[in-house]
Formats: C-alpha cells, sequence, structure tokens
C-alpha cells in the first residue's frame, strides 16, 4: 500500500522544514526583540524605524517576500548569503525571508508583553538609577517573555505552518516533495493524508507543551 | 496598578478570559479611580499600543512625551538620544546607500524601468488591474464561503450535544494545524482528478477552496470567541422568556456576536488576501504577484520595478482594511446599544493556531496571524 513511497524523501522533507522553522524562529526572536526594544525605546527615529518596518512588513504577503528574496535580492544583487550551492543558498534565502517576515510578529506579541509589567516594576528599575537599555535587559523583558510565551507559540506554529512558502523558491521541504508526489503517483488521499499528519505531528504538539510552559512560567500577579 | 483589570481579562479557563474587549475599558476606570492619578494617563496610553503615549501622556512643558519605560530626557539623555540617532541614521542610509548601488549597477534603476507604472496605462490595464481583481476576487470569495461555514463550526462547537462539539472541533482542530498551501495542492489535485474544471479555472477553484477550508476553521473560533463575549445576562434573559436553544442563538445570540466580531472578521480578511499570493507562486493562478514574471520580462527585466509595485499595492489594500477593522472596533466600542462586547482584529492571531494556550494572550498592540 505504501510502496509508492520509495524513492521519495519524506523524513529528509519534514527535517528540512524543522531546520527551516528552527532557524527562522531564532532569527526572528532576536530581530524581533530588537524591534520591541526601539519600539519601546526614547530614541524617535527608531521608533518610527520598527513602526514602520512592522506596519509594512505585516501587511505584503509572505509569498511576496519569499519570492522576492530570490529573485530580487539573489539575482538582482547578488546576494548569496555566503554560500555556493543553489540549495544551500535558496535555505539562507527562506530563512532570511521567513525571518524578516515573522520577527514583526514577534515584535508585537513581545510589545503586548512588555505591557502587563506593572508600572511599579520599571518605576522602581528608574528609581535606583538603571537605565534604558538595563531597566528593559534586567527588568521588564524577562517579565515579558515569560508572559507572551503563549502568544509566541501561536507564532511559531504559524511560523511551521508559513515555512512550506519557501518552496515558492524551490527550498526542497514538505510542500514541495507534496506537489512532487502528487504530480508523479496516483495516490492523491494518501500522500495528502501523510503529509497533513506531518504537520499536525510538528504543529499540534507544540501547541500542547508550550501551552503547558506558558501556564508554568507565567508571573502570577 | 491597572493590573487587576489586565488580570481578569487574561486568565485561562475563566469566563472573563473570552472577553478581550472589557480589559481595556476596565483598565480606564481602575486607573480614572486610582490615587495615583498622575500615572494613569501616562500607562493607559501605554495600553493603548503606543509607548509614546499619545497627547494624554506629555507632559507639561516639553515636547517629550511621557512614558513608563524611560524618564523624560535631560541634557545628558538628549545629547546621548541625539547620538544614538545619528548612528542610526549611518547604518540605515549605508544600507540604503548598499542597495541603491547593487541597483544601479544591474540597471534597475534607470527611468524607463519604472517608467510602464506612471507615464503609460498599458501596464496597468494588461497586468496589474486584471491580476489585482483576480486577487479581490479569489480573497471576496474565500470570505463569503469561509463565513457561513466558521458560523456552522462555530456554533457546533457550543452544541450541548458532545458528539457535534466532538465533531466540530476536530475539523477546526485538523484544517487549523495545516498549512493552507497544503490545502491548496490537494485541492488543486483533486478537482483536477475527480472533476472536469477547466485547467484554466481549476488556480481560483484551488485557491479558493484551500482559503476556505483554513479560513473557516479560524473564523469558527472567531465565531465562537464572539458568543461567548457576550455578556451571559443575554442566554439568560432569552431564557426566562421561553426561547428555545435555537431561537436563542438566531434572534439573541448571533445577531449580538456579528457586530462584536466584526473587526477580527476585516482583519482575518487581511490574512486572506496575503494567503491568496500561495496561489501565483505555486499553483499558476494569475494573482497580483504571478503578474510579476510576464511584467518585468515584457518591460526589459525590471524586476525591482515589479515587486515594488505589487508589494505596494498589497501594503495599499491591506492597509484599508485593517483601517476599516479598527474604525469599525472604535465605533463599535462607542456604540451605545451594542452589549459592549468586542472581538478585536488582534485577536485573529491567537485563534489561528492549534491546541489550548490561546485565553492567556496579553492583549495591546495589534496583533495578527503571521
Amino acid at each position: 500500500m505504501f510502496d509508492f513511497l520509495d524513492g521519495y524523501d519524506l523524513l529528509g522533507a519534514f527535517w528540512l522544514t524543522v531546520q527551516l522553522t528552527f532557524w527562522s524562529a531564532l532569527g526572528s526572536l532576536v530581530w524581533g526583540t530588537l524591534l520591541a526594544a526601539m519600539r519601546v525605546g526614547p530614541v524617535p527615529l527608531m521608533r518610527a524605524f520598527g513602526t514602520a518596518y512592522v506596519t509594512i512588513v505585516r501587511n505584503i504577503p509572505l509569498t511576496v517576500i519569499i519570492v522576492f528574496t530570490s529573485l530580487g535580492l539573489f539575482q538582482t544583487l547578488g546576494v548569496s548569503l555566503g554560500a555556493d550551492r543553489f540549495t544551500t543558498i535558496n535555505f539562507r534565502l527562506a530563512v532570511l525571508g521567513l525571518t524578516a517576515y515573522t520577527s514583526a510578529f514577534v515584535c508585537e506579541a513581545l510589545r503586548s508583553g512588555i505591557n502587563t509589567v506593572p508600572l511599579g516594576q520599571v518605576e522602581a528599575a528608574r528609581a535606583i538609577g538603571l537605565s534604558f537599555p538595563q531597566t528593559l535587559r534586567i527588568v521588564v523583558l524577562p517579565q515579558a517573555f515569560r508572559s507572551v510565551v503563549g502568544p509566541l507559540a501561536n507564532v511559531l506554529i504559524a511560523l511551521t505552518k508559513n515555512t512550506t512558502v519557501a518552496a515558492a523558491i524551490g527550498v526542497a521541504e514538505a510542500a514541495l516533495l507534496m506537489r512532487e508526489m502528487i504530480e508523479n503517483e496516483a495516490q492523491l488521499i494518501l500522500i495528502s493524508a501523510i503529509f497533513a499528519f506531518g504537520f499536525i505531528c510538528l504543529t499540534l504538539p507544540t501547541g500542547l507543551l508550550l501551552g503547558r510552559l506558558a501556564r508554568k512560567v507565567a508571573v502570577k500577579r | 496598578m491597572s493590573r487587576s483589570g489586565d488580570e481578569a481579562g487574561e486568565r485561562p479557563g475563566k469566563d472573563a478570559g473570552e472577553r478581550p474587549g472589557t480589559s481595556a475599558a476596565e483598565n480606564a476606570t481602575r486607573d480614572a479611580g486610582n490615587p495615583a492619578g498622575k500615572d494613569a494617563g501616562k500607562r493607559s496610553g501605554k495600553d493603548a499600543g503606543s509607548p509614546a503615549g499619545k497627547g494624554a501622556g506629555k507632559r507639561p512643558g516639553t515636547g517629550e512625551p511621557a512614558t513608563v519605560l524611560y524618564d523624560v530626557p535631560g541634557p545628558r539623555a538628549r545629547r546621548r538620544n541625539l547620538l544614538w540617532t545619528v548612528l542610526f541614521l549611518a547604518a540605515l542610509a549605508a544600507a540604503v546607500w548598499w542597495v541603491i548601488d547593487g541597483l544601479a549597477a544591474k540597471n534597475q534603476l534607470e527611468a524607463a524601468k519604472w517608467e510602464p507604472f506612471f507615464t503609460d496605462g498599458r501596464a496597468w490595464e494588461t497586468y496589474l488591474l486584471p491580476a489585482l481583481r483576480n486577487t479581490v476576487v479569489a480573497a471576496g470569495l474565500a470570505m463569503l464561503l469561509a463565513l457561513p461555514l466558521g458560523a456552522l463550526l462555530g456554533i457546533a462547537r457550543l452544541s450541548d450535544h458532545r458528539a457535534v462539539r466532538a465533531g466540530a472541533g476536530t475539523v477546526v482542530e485538523f484544517f487549523r494545524a495545516i498549512p493552507v498551501l497544503i490545502l491548496m495542492l490537494f485541492a488543486n489535485a483533486a478537482y483536477a482528478e475527480f472533476t472536469d474544471i477547466s485547467p484554466e479555472t481549476r488556480p481560483l477553484y484551488a485557491v479558493v477552496t484551500g482559503l476556505v477550508l483554513y479560513n473557516a476553521s479560524v473564523l469558527a473560533e472567531v465565531v465562537r470567541a464572539g458568543i461567548l463575549a457576550l455578556p451571559a445576562g443575554q442566554t439568560d434573559a432569552a431564557k426566562a422568556i421561553g426561547m428555545r436553544k435555537g431561537q436563542t442563538m438566531a434572534y439573541v445570540l448571533l445577531p449580538q456576536s456579528v457586530t462584536a466580531m466584526l473587526p477580527a472578521l476585516v482583519s482575518q480578511l487581511v490574512v486572506i488576501v496575503k494567503d491568496t499570493a500561495l496561489g501565483g507562486a505555486m499553483l499558476g493562478f494569475a494573482e497580483l504577484l504571478a503578474s510579476v514574471r510576464p511584467m518585468s520580462a515584457n518591460y526589459g527585466a525590471n524586476t525591482i520595478a515589479c515587486f515594488t509595485v505589487v508589494a505596494v499595492l498589497f501594503v495599499l489594500l491591506n492597509l484599508a482594511l485593517t483601517t476599516f477593522a479598527s474604525w469599525l472596533e472604535r465605533r463599535l466600542r462607542r456604540g451605545r446599544r451594542s452589549t459592549g462586547a468586542v472581538v478585536t482584529a488582534s485577536a485573529v492571531d491567537d485563534l489561528a493556531a492549534p491546541g489550548p494556550g490561546e485565553p492567556d494572550a496579553p492583549r495591546g498592540p495589534d496583533r495578527r496571524e503571521p
């Protein structure tokens, strides 16, 4: 019944999906935090930049961004991100695109977390003479992160699903393999069920585990 | 100080957790009644999602907006801010210079490559407007079909019968856990195999089907949240005057929840509009993104110009929707006849992911589904 699977690297494709998710999640966590810091910071220009970045990036389809990394960044501007093989270049471009897109959502999630930190915490931090970066790093962000584990988990799940868009620039992840298999094999329902199951295996546990973590680390106030 | 208000809105499991609409108002009233009145303005300004605090938080005598995260800058802080501004500007300028330099080296900035979009109507008539129409048609159709389906699923999830509840729950959780692209690919192949829809219209069918399956399950959660956001007294009153379950839903709960969830619904439209681009990239659906290739082929490889125009069109389309959603939200909150329950536009992103964990989402800045 599953003979048609021979010759296809199903696990490899899903492994690539996981890798895309991991690196993009890491990248967008860093860049998203920086963006959030800019947006709540004292420098007006940085605030404006953060706001503009989030507004623009969130309203452009991810597909446009990913296709642009290939057609615009790589083929026109020659950005290859230090790779020389096409597969590696496309993978890194996809990570770049996913990071650029997802960090806007991480930024907004984090910003709403910063809003939940009690006023007194920040005032106390200022009262003992902490500078803005210190206030953010030592007092505000640790508490903000704990309260946004749930929303960040949702962003991570959405990111996992969004990695399929990388298929648009030929990254050999799950969705691209699915399209190839559908074209070559006469097992549409079964193939689709396998890929659906694969993604459920990736997204559902993430939601459950991080949902539990969110309740565990949430600051009891 | 405003913690207590936030808390009521965020505890998972409690009814209050389903009422994102009330917490901001609660905060405001709590803040107003607080002895530390001078801080209240600042905090509520921050709660409204703007770290700079709009208007209300301004301290007299300075142009600087007040915020809790940093003090009003003195002479040294102002110098430091200036230094940061200059450094950031330099970094930004370097990046912009690098891009412009690279583009100029590839002749992407020639006037001839941008002209077709400004001086000539043909680029719009031949490529952009038909593509834009396809995008809007696909998004509109998907919304029209997903809405009733989503409402049905959402109501089914609130059913008194366990079997109905479980069935609807399974469907919703299933489709929320799967990437919309997988659904589109499946729909495309399924239409090719089992129906005789012509290959020209098949991409539209596939895109709309994928979008409907995915968004109906997200909207089901929005509808559920909208109904749960209504005050419990509504159901009690309906029961008291002898309405049956179906009547309560049809005449009391649903009409009110529709107004409550309108902002979230409009906000979901943005997600749908953005996802139509998947059809262009992967299924050969002739929407905005797909118009880039024929356009750049026709106008001398002006890839960057084409991408810029398409991106700007998407941003404008979605900004129009977002602005409409927030205008609607403000209007609904003000409305005297409403129950005050509003499912905010920012609720959408938390409802789009499978599994539990959404009720404890902190509210504030506008957050949508990635």
